[in-house]
């Protein structure tokens, strides 16, 4: 997966749990949660996503590299370069 | 004589919010139990294939959104949906009203099955891991989910909770506001039944597994209480939730008083798990009727539990023979023939549905009733054709469940 694949894998995750919010206008630099609504059970509801599409284990002390979208995608891009993007 | 109560204790129904298998508000639902309609349909279970049941359609995006109906549970979006239903039927200005004054009670037969066998199922494609068991299941199988949704989405910050009381719980859940107004824990209720049990497929396994679960070709035709050729139940969803307030409250504001509580019980077989006991029935209905301060001939519609088993139709029959005897203007029915049985919504549902009755004077039927079991055989059951009487004042409401947990309402046309 590129770094561009990481995003739309990240976007796709975003679409299912926060159904109502509109994702296309994620700024990639600020902080995900002051641009949707997500709580901490949306957060933990990221990191199952990630677990169940991907495999990836992200321990706790990494969660606030999930914080906004630039920092999801340095995160997880090495984590998943050996990947494809599904569909 | 009717027993007299103060004015601050005498509650009444002042609207009514539900979800039937056909019809998802009260007069779309009466207008089918006047027309013959059912709502039992042919429905995939887990493990099971295709059983007969009874399905809702309301709009679950009505008063949630996508992602709290995401997180929350078929159970909350029934029970919101009714809440608001009732809410609006009412009137309430809740923006004017003090909502730690309002209490959330609300009947469920049984809840978290239907979350936990997801989990089961989820885990299951990931060869039972449990890192893969979801952080939503706590918030999602506590019992007092239904009613917790309910405050959320209405911020309500009153008490709430949900009463278990098997298959009489949609009773307990109005007895149960009714005893809080009474007492002045609240000045308002939100008060009802919910069921979200076709979604388990262990109450149909276990119903099939008692050799209890109804089957026929025709859906439709699958609910037959009271019929000889009935074969068991039909499991169905919904949901009914009442506005209750004290009739001065009800008054002051002009609201549409659709009838008063003035009569119920609640007592227990002590006799076995499941098997029904009819002389504790007739003992909870002739406390009801105490209660009231009224006979069995002052009923006008009895509104029956019976569920198309073959032994629980026999034993309430038995159970009204020996308290109604000899009554000739007692008109009995049944609403689970049309809707199968909504479990926890039963007892709320199945009153809704015959609370029009004290505007329009019919007694809708019991469907399906096409050969009547003599051991059935009781006075004035309306079958398959709705009744007019000169006039209803009272309706009576039986609802029983597991355990031997008997429930009964009784409500009274309004005269101002």
């Amino acid at each position: 997966m590129t770094g561009k694949d990481v995003r739309e894998a990240i976007i796709s995750i975003l679409v299912d749990i926060a159904p109502d919010e509109d994702v296309s206008s994620i700024n990639d630099q600020d902080n995900l949660r002051d641009q949707i609504d997500l709580d901490s059970m949306d957060f933990l509801d990221i990191v199952m996503e990630l677990r169940k599409r991907f495999n990836i284990e992200v321990p706790e002390k990494d969660y606030g590299q999930l914080a906004t979208m630039a920092s999801c995608v340095t995160y997880l891009e090495p984590l998943l370069k050996d990947r494809q993007l599904a569909g | 004589m009717e027993n007299q109560l103060s004015p601050e204790q005498r509650i009444v129904i002042t609207g009514v919010g539900l979800t039937a298998p056909n019809g998802n508000n009260l007069k779309d639902f009466r207008k089918s139990l006047l027309e013959g309609k059912s709502g039992v349909q042919k429905f995939e279970t887990r493990y099971m294939g295709e059983v007969p049941a009874g399905v809702c359609d309301f709009d679950e995006l009505k008063y949630q959104k996508r992602k709290v109906l995401r997180r929350g549970t078929r159970a909350g979006s029934v029970s919101i949906y009714c809440a608001q239903e009732a809410v609006q039927d009412a009137g309430w200005d809740m923006d004017a009203m003090d909502r730690s004054r309002i209490g959330v009670y609300i009947g469920v037969t049984e809840h978290g099955n239907v979350e936990t066998e997801n989990e089961v199922h989820n885990i299951s494609q990931y060869d039972y891991d449990v890192k893969y068991w979801s952080h939503h299941h706590n918030p999602r199988t506590v019992a007092n989910n239904p009613a917790g949704e309910v405050t959320l989405n209405m911020k309500i910050t009153g008490p709430h909770y949900t009463i278990g009381a098997a298959c009489a719980a949609g009773n307990m859940g109005v007895i149960q506001g009714l005893q809080m107004l009474r007492l002045g824990e609240v000045d308002q209720a939100l008060a009802g039944g919910i069921s979200e049990s076709i979604h388990t497929f262990g109450i149909f396994a276990s119903f099939n597994s008692e050799g209890a679960l109804a089957r026929h070709e025709d859906p439709t035709k699958a609910s037959r209480p009271f019929d000889k050729d009935r074969n068991g139940i039909v499991c169905s969803e919904g949901g009914c939730i009442y506005t209750l307030e004290r009739l001065p409250d009800a008054e002051k504001r002009g609201a549409k008083i659709y009838g008063e509580i003035v009569g119920y019980a609640i007592n227990s077989d002590a006799h076995d798990f499941i098997l029904p006991e009819p002389v504790r029935q007739a003992e909870c209905i002739r406390l009801a009727l105490k209660k009231a301060g009224l006979e069995a001939g002052d009923m006008d519609i009895l509104n029956t539990h019976s569920t198309a088993t073959k032994l629980g139709d026999i034993q309430e029959c038995t159970a009204i023979r020996s308290v109604f005897a000899g009554e000739k203007d007692v008109w009995i029915n049944n609403t689970k023939s049309f809707i199968g049985h909504t479990m926890g919504a039963a007892g709320t549902l199945e009153l809704a549905g015959n609370l029009p009755a004290f505007e329009d004077n019919w007694v809708h039927p019991t469907i399906n009733l096409d050969k009547l079991d003599p051991d059935c055989a009781l006075d004035n059951i309306v079958a398959n054709e709705p009744k007019k009487l000169e006039v209803v004042n009272y309706i009576m409401n039986n609802s029983f469940g597991m355990f031997g947990i008997n429930s009964v309402l009784i409500v009274k046309r309004f005269q101002g």
